[in-house]
C-alpha cells in the first residue's frame, strides 16, 4: 500500500495476515461518553427517587449502588458485551486490546480507573490532549491499559454471501428489489442481467478496482452522481451515449459475471 | 480468478464460519438449545485468512476486502480471547501479589507514609502544647462541629448512638468520601507527584489537628474509641494510594532508559495493581466505620483492643503474606 492518509493501523496475526483497524477519534467518543453519562445519570436518579422513600437506609443503599454504577458500569459492558457500552454501541465503537483481541478484565479496570486522570484538570482535557498526541487516539487510560477504541464498520449489503449459487442470485434479486422500492421504481425496471462488455484496452489493477467499486456502490449513488462519476473517466466514455451502463458492463466483465 | 466466481466459490465457507461465530457469541442459555456448527475451525479460519490475503493482492473491491477483514477480525477475537479465572485471580492477588508488591515498592510506601504520618504526629503533639494552633488550621465552625460529633453523652454512653438506618447511610457516605480522597492522592501523581505530596500533607495536618484538639479537650474515649477500629485500614490505604501516585510520578520524574510515556505505561500497570488492594481496604474501612466504630454500646476497652489487633494484623499481613513461591 502507498503512504497512508487515514488513521488506520495494522496488526499482524499469527496466521501471517495483517488486520486493518480504524481507531475512533475524539468526536464520536465524546458523543458516546455523553450518552453513557446520560444513561448513568438517569439510572442514578431513578435509584435515588425510589430509595429515598426508604429513609436514611435507602439513601445509604442508593449511595452504595451509585458508587458501584459509577465504577463498574463501563467495566461490565466492556468485558461482557464485546467492548461496547450502550453509548459506544450507538456510535458503532468498541474497545479492544491494541492487538485487536477482546479487552480483558484488568485492562478494563485500568482504563476506567484512570478516567479520573483523563478528566483532569476539567472535562477530559488531559484525555483529549493525549488522544491528539498519539496515532491511535488513546487517552491516558488507554495507553496504560494498552487498549484502543475502534470503529465497528457496518457490514455492507452489496456483497451478500450465501450457501448456494441460486440462493445467492435470489438474494441479489431481493436486494435489488428492496433498493428499487426505496428509489420508488418498478421492480421490472431493474435489469438483473446487465451486459458484460470487454474493455477496449487492458486496465491496471488499481483501475480495475476503481471500476468494480463503482459497480458495487452504484446502488447507493444517485443517477446524476453516477453520470458525473462516469464522465471523470474521460477518454474511456468519450464516444458512449450511456456512460454509466458502459462502465457497469465493463465492471461486470471484470467481475466475471453477466452475459457477453 | 475474477471476483464474482471467487465470491461464489467461497461464500459457503464464509457463511459457515459466520454461523460458528454467531454460535460462539450467543448467550449461554441460547447456546444450549443450539447445535455447534460442525466445522474444523482452525483450518477454516486459516483458509479465510488466505482469502483475505488473496483478495488484497488481487485488488478485489474494497467492499469485499473490508468484508473479509471483518470476518477475520471477528475470528481473531474469538480465537485469541483472554481467559481469566476470576476467583483464582482474586485469591492469587490477595494471597501473594498485593503484599509482595507492597514490599517490593517499600521505598515509595515509606515516602508516602512519612509524608502523611510525620505531619500528623507533629500537629497532634504541637496542639497539646499550643492548643490555640487548631484555629489556624481549621475555622471556628469546623472545630465546633468536630467537637459536637465526639462530645461524650450525658448518660455515660460512649460515642454516638445511632439507629441501624444511619449505619447504612454512613457506609454509603464513607465509601464515596474516602475513595474520593484516595483517588485525589493517586491522580495527583500525574502532576509530577506534587498533587500527591500536597494531598498527603494536607490530610496529615488536618487529621492530626482534629485528633490533637479532641485529645486536648479530653474527648479521648469517644474519639480514639471511634477511630480505633477502622483507622488501620483507612490510613494504610491512604498511604498506598500515595505510593501508587508516586509510582506514576516516578515515571515522569526519572523514567530511566525508557521514554516518559513508555515508563508511564509500565508504572501505571504497577500502580493499578496497588490500587485494587487500596480500594478494597478503603471499602473495608468504610464498613467497619459505619457498623462497628459507631456502635456506642461497646465498652471502650474492647474497641481499643480490636483496633490494636487490627493494626497488628494488617501490618503482619503486609510483612509476612505471600513470601512462599507457588508454581503457577
Amino acid at each position: 500500500m502507498s503512504q497512508r492518509l487515514d488513521t488506520s493501523y495494522t496488526v499482524d496475526t499469527p496466521e501471517g495476515i495483517t488486520l486493518h483497524l480504524s481507531p475512533a477519534g475524539p468526536a464520536p467518543r465524546f458523543l458516546a461518553l455523553i450518552i453513557d453519562l446520560m444513561i448513568r445519570m438517569m439510572v442514578s436518579s431513578i435509584i435515588f427517587i425510589v430509595l429515598i422513600f426508604a429513609g436514611e437506609t435507602g439513601v445509604g443503599l442508593a449511595l452504595i449502588l451509585t458508587f458501584m454504577l459509577e465504577w463498574f458500569y463501563p467495566v461490565y459492558y466492556e468485558v461482557r458485551k464485546e467492548g461496547q457500552t450502550p453509548g459506544k454501541k450507538s456510535f458503532g465503537l468498541y474497545v479492544a486490546q491494541e492487538d485487536a483481541t477482546p479487552i480483558n478484565f484488568s485492562s478494563s479496570v485500568i482504563r476506567n480507573l484512570l478516567r479520573v486522570v483523563d478528566f483532569l484538570p476539567f472535562f477530559y482535557i488531559f484525555g483529549l490532549v493525549s488522544m491528539l498526541l498519539n496515532r491511535r487516539f488513546q487517552r491516558l487510560g488507554d495507553l496504560v491499559a494498552k487498549t484502543v477504541v475502534l470503529h465497528k464498520p457496518e457490514v455492507q449489503v452489496n456483497i451478500k454471501i450465501s450457501k448456494k449459487d441460486d440462493k445467492f442470485l435470489n438474494e441479489i434479486k431481493e436486494l435489488k428489489r428492496k433498493v428499487s422500492l426505496l428509489e420508488g421504481k418498478d421492480i421490472s425496471e431493474v435489469d438483473l442481467n446487465e451486459a458484460s462488455i470487454r474493455p477496449p484496452f487492458k486496465f491496471t489493477l488499481i483501475e480495475q478496482q476503481a471500476l468494480i467499486s463503482y459497480h458495487q456502490r452504484s446502488q447507493k449513488i444517485s443517477d446524476e452522481r453516477k453520470e458525473e462519476l462516469a464522465k471523470i473517466t474521460g477518454d474511456l466514455v468519450k464516444n458512449e451515449k450511456k456512460p454509466v451502463a458502459y462502465l457497469m458492463g465493463i465492471a461486470n466483465h471484470l467481475l466475471g459475471k453477466g452475459s457477453t | 480468478m475474477k471476483q464474482s466466481p471467487f465470491v461464489e466459490k467461497y461464500s459457503p465457507l464464509w457463511l459457515q464460519f459466520e454461523e460458528w461465530l454467531k454460535y460462539q457469541k450467543a448467550p449461554k442459555r441460547l447456546k444450549k438449545t443450539l447445535e455447534e456448527p460442525d466445522i474444523d475451525v482452525p483450518s477454516v479460519y486459516r483458509q479465510i485468512c488466505h482469502h483475505l490475503a488473496l483478495s488484497r493482492s488481487r485488488l478485489y473491491s474494497y467492499i469485499l476486502i473490508e468484508r473479509l477483514n471483518q470476518l477475520v477480525l471477528s475470528g481473531h477475537q474469538v480465537l485469541y480471547s483472554h481467559h481469566t479465572y476470576f476467583l483464582g485471580d482474586v485469591a492469587q492477588y490477595f494471597g501473594q501479589t498485593f503484599p509482595a508488591l507492597v514490599r517490593k515498592e517499600w521505598k515509595l510506601v515509606t515516602l508516602s507514609a512519612a509524608l502523611f504520618f510525620i505531619p500528623f504526629l507533629v500537629t497532634l503533639i504541637t496542639i497539646q502544647y499550643y492548643p490555640e494552633m487548631v484555629y489556624t488550621i481549621m475555622d471556628d465552625s469546623a472545630v465546633s462541629s468536630l467537637e459536637s460529633m465526639y462530645v461524650p453523652d450525658s448518660e455515660g454512653k460512649i460515642g454516638r448512638e445511632r439507629g441501624a438506618d444511619t449505619d447504612v447511610y454512613m457506609f454509603g457516605f464513607y465509601i464515596k468520601h474516602n475513595t474520593g480522597i484516595d483517588f485525589q492522592i493517586f491522580s495527583g501523581g500525574l502532576l509530577f507527584g506534587i498533587g500527591t505530596i500536597f494531598f498527603l500533607l494536607l490530610n496529615g495536618v488536618f487529621i492530626g489537628a482534629a485528633a490533637g484538639h479532641l485529645t486536648h479537650i479530653g474527648y479521648i474515649d469517644t474519639f480514639w474509641g471511634f477511630v480505633a477500629g477502622h483507622s488501620s485500614f483507612e490510613l494504610i490505604a491512604m498511604v498506598f494510594a500515595g505510593a501508587a501516585g508516586f509510582k506514576l510520578a516516578q515515571a515522569l520524574v526519572s523514567p530511566g532508559r525508557k521514554t516518559r510515556i513508555r515508563a508511564l505505561v509500565d508504572n501505571g500497570q504497577v500502580a493499578v495493581q496497588l490500587l485494587y488492594g487500596t480500594a478494597t481496604m478503603t471499602i473495608m474501612a468504610a464498613f467497619i466505620e459505619a457498623f462497628w466504630s459507631s456502635a456506642g454500646s461497646m465498652p471502650v476497652m474492647i474497641k481499643y483492643s480490636v483496633g490494636i489487633s487490627l493494626w497488628i494484623l494488617v501490618i503482619a499481613y503486609f510483612i509476612f503474606m505471600g513470601r512462599r513461591r507457588y508454581a503457577t
